[in-house]
């Protein structure tokens, strides 16, 4: 079974970590996957960094830049993470923007996931339409589970399609913004979650965008099986290197 | 019978669509559900057509330039676009679009903007009327358009550097697209070119074939027959090519010729000719021909002329390209140079360099004398006169 599907099973609140692959220092990549696994995290979002992330915020633009200018591509964190099974057995999704991708070849991308064994996909710039008219076969040929996003904006009856297109988890991400630390969480993420919630969706929804600490940790999972943090790390990535990632995760939970 | 236009997807062949994260969507969709009957509301028509002829000063004249002509054997006619309030034909599409965002209940406008000619029509119809705008320019462009960033603070706008990336065109239009995913509500982005995910290319379009609609009636007053053997324009995401060539994609006997930005040479790694270099790929929420890395990193093209300095090309052209029915030429930073040079002492007409690259096809590209060929002139030159005197050492 996919490692994602397993670990949605357990009973507990998920916690998931995005990092840029590439970033602080090239050869990163495995280290911060092996910490964030022994540091107790759930699932792990690795980025592939992009020129153009218009979804992003400033910090994971900034780490995505880094990561280039460091020389991360697409075939050299395929081969970063060649053996990357031989050590850790956590969920792992890779999550990035379409076009590179698209220019690997999409089929040689998703059978190049299948060796490594990654588990899912997380591609915000590929519509829905398109994945199920192009792409859902080749996903699910090597195993992979595509994460859709919904936001407080995403009407009822597009939810209950995406919801019917996914398997694994929703991402749903918390706010009508790029991503990035907020103040905390208000009335209107409040009445959003619960709006979700009370959808009753077959895919548990893990929340995105604006969790940065325990609080925001704790708020965003009320409703929802888990919750992401990208951003945040990121600035702890910045500032302590790959030093400390257990100190990280522990002050979220 | 095929066609070169959207369809209904917003697809022009393999190109086009809606690429866009799920935060967008709600604001895509909106727009493609109401675009096409909005612009079809009689009282939108009218106020639409009102503008055009009272502020932007249309129908532009097409006007015969009978010296350029003579020197080339051929029979040129000019599509005087530059006459245009703000001094191009960007400005036809930002009273459209301000329109729209009207009808939609929008209240605040943001725009990206290169050169800064979009960002000028889009704070001036935001004056006009009285809606909050805000304008999204690379630090890089900001620097080095200074004028054009004045007159938009004149006009009311706020100008907001984008210090990301490469700091420039791409950049710009990367922050406003931020901007909309944090405003989804209140806000209209009012893309400037043919470029963006469905409907945006569409509609622009449809904006700007005002242009090709004049062309027609013109022609028939000078010539007795409605279509040129050629229509030519400059592209960079290529807005006012769209125009020129809208009413004349699906009439096979009308040549269409895309003029593409060289810069020093296609293949001197500063070029921004995208149908010669580029790849088919995403930028901006739009599958279609862009300059990128191997690995799909989109690259930061070349060109003296701002407005032709964008990686990508709107999904129309590069339907065009790939299906054959355009001709597509690329003209260096020296040749656009000279031809616009020649075209302030044969005509008294001073280009802005993006057109002046379309009116340096003449020198290689021959037509025969009884052709008649027109050339979209999508705006003055007075914008460029601090290159122009670099250039010339005037």
């Amino acid at each position: 079974m996919n490692r994602i599907k397993q670990k949605l099973q357990e009973d507990k609140k998920i916690l998931s970590i995005y990092f840029s692959a590439g970033y602080p220092n090239l050869d990163d990549t495995v280290k911060i996957i092996q910490d964030l696994e022994k540091s107790g995290v759930d699932l792990i979002e690795i980025g592939l960094p992009f020129s153009d992330p218009l979804a992003d915020g400033p910090t994971i633009q900034e780490s995505s830049t880094a990561a280039l200018k460091n020389g991360m591509n697409t075939s050299l964190l395929f081969e970063q993470l060649k053996d990357i099974r031989k050590t850790v057995s956590i969920p792992l999704i890779l999550m990035g923007y379409f076009n590179p991708v698209l220019q690997y070849g999409v089929a040689e991308f998703c059978a190049r996931c299948e060796e490594i064994g990654i588990d899912g996909l997380i591609l915000p710039d590929l519509p829905l339409d398109v994945y199920k008219e192009e792409y859902e076969d080749i996903f699910k040929k090597h195993g992979l589970i595509n994460v859709f996003l919904i936001t407080p904006q995403t009407s009822d009856e597009r939810i209950k399609a995406i919801d019917d297109a996914s398997e694994g988890f929703i991402y749903m991400v918390s706010s009508a913004s790029t991503t990035g630390a907020k103040q905390g969480f208000g009335s209107e993420q409040s009445d959003y979650f619960n709006r979700i919630a009370s959808m009753e969706l077959n895919n548990p929804q893990i929340v995105g965008f604006g969790i940065s600490n325990a609080e925001t940790f704790e708020q965003a999972t009320q409703k929802a099986k888990g919750a992401i943090i990208g951003s945040a790390f990121i600035k702890h990535l910045t500032v302590n290197g790959v030093d400390g990632i257990g100190d990280f995760v522990k002050q979220i939970r | 019978m095929k066609s070169y236009h959207a369809d209904e997807r917003g697809y022009y062949g393999e190109f086009g669509g809606a690429f866009i994260p799920e935060m967008l969507y709600p604001n895509c969709e909106e727009l493609r559900q109401n675009y096409l009957s909005i612009m079809e509301e009689p009282s939108f028509k009218e106020e639409f057509h009102q503008l055009l002829k009272d502020y932007v000063g249309r129908p532009t004249p097409l006007y015969f330039a009978k010296r350029l002509s003579e020197k080339y054997n051929t029979k040129i006619y000019l599509k005087r676009e530059d006459l245009c309030h703000t001094g191009a034909h960007k400005v036809n599409n930002t009273i459209g679009q301000i329109l729209m965002a009207k009808k939609l209940g929008k209240n605040r406008i943001i725009a990206e903007t290169g050169a800064g000619q979009h960002g000028v029509a889009t704070a001036t119809v935001c004056a006009l009327m009285g809606i909050q705008c805000v304008v999204y320019m690379g630090e890089i462009d900001i620097a080095r358009q200074a004028p054009n960033v004045a007159r938009m603070k004149m006009l009311g706008a706020e100008v907001r550097p984008a210090t990301s990336g490469s700091k420039t065109l791409k950049d710009a239009t990367n922050e406003a697209i931020r901007d909309w995913i944090n405003n989804p509500v209140d806000t209209h982005y009012i893309i400037g070119s043919v470029v963006g995910p469905h409907p945006y290319p569409d509609m622009v379009a449809r904006f700007q074939s005002v242009i090709s609609e004049e062309i027609k009636n013109q022609l028939q007053e000078k010539e007795g027959r409605e279509n040129p053997d050629y229509v030519v324009a400059c592209v960079g995401g290529g807005s006012n090519a769209a125009g020129a060539y809208y009413h004349y994609l699906d009439v096979p006997e009308v040549g269409i010729i895309a003029v593409e930005a060289a810069g020093k040479g296609v293949d001197s790694g500063e070029s921004a000719a995208t149908s010669a270099l580029g790849k088919v790929g995403i930028i901006h929420g739009s599958k279609t021909l862009l300059m990128q890395t191997q690995d799909g990193q989109i690259t930061e093209p070349y060109s003296i002329s701002a407005g032709l300095d964008y990686p990508g090309v709107g999904p129309m052209h590069a339907h065009l390209y790939a299906s054959g029915r355009g001709e597509f030429i690329s003209i260096t930073d020296d040749d656009a140079m000279k031809a616009g040079l020649e075209l302030c002492k044969l005509e008294g007409i001073i280009p802005a360099i993006e057109t002046s690259h379309a009116l340096a096809i003449f020198e290689d590209r021959k037509f025969n004398p009884d052709d008649v060929v027109v050339v979209n002139l999508s705006g003055r030159g007075d914008k460029d006169l601090q290159n122009y005197i670099d250039y010339f050492k005037l």
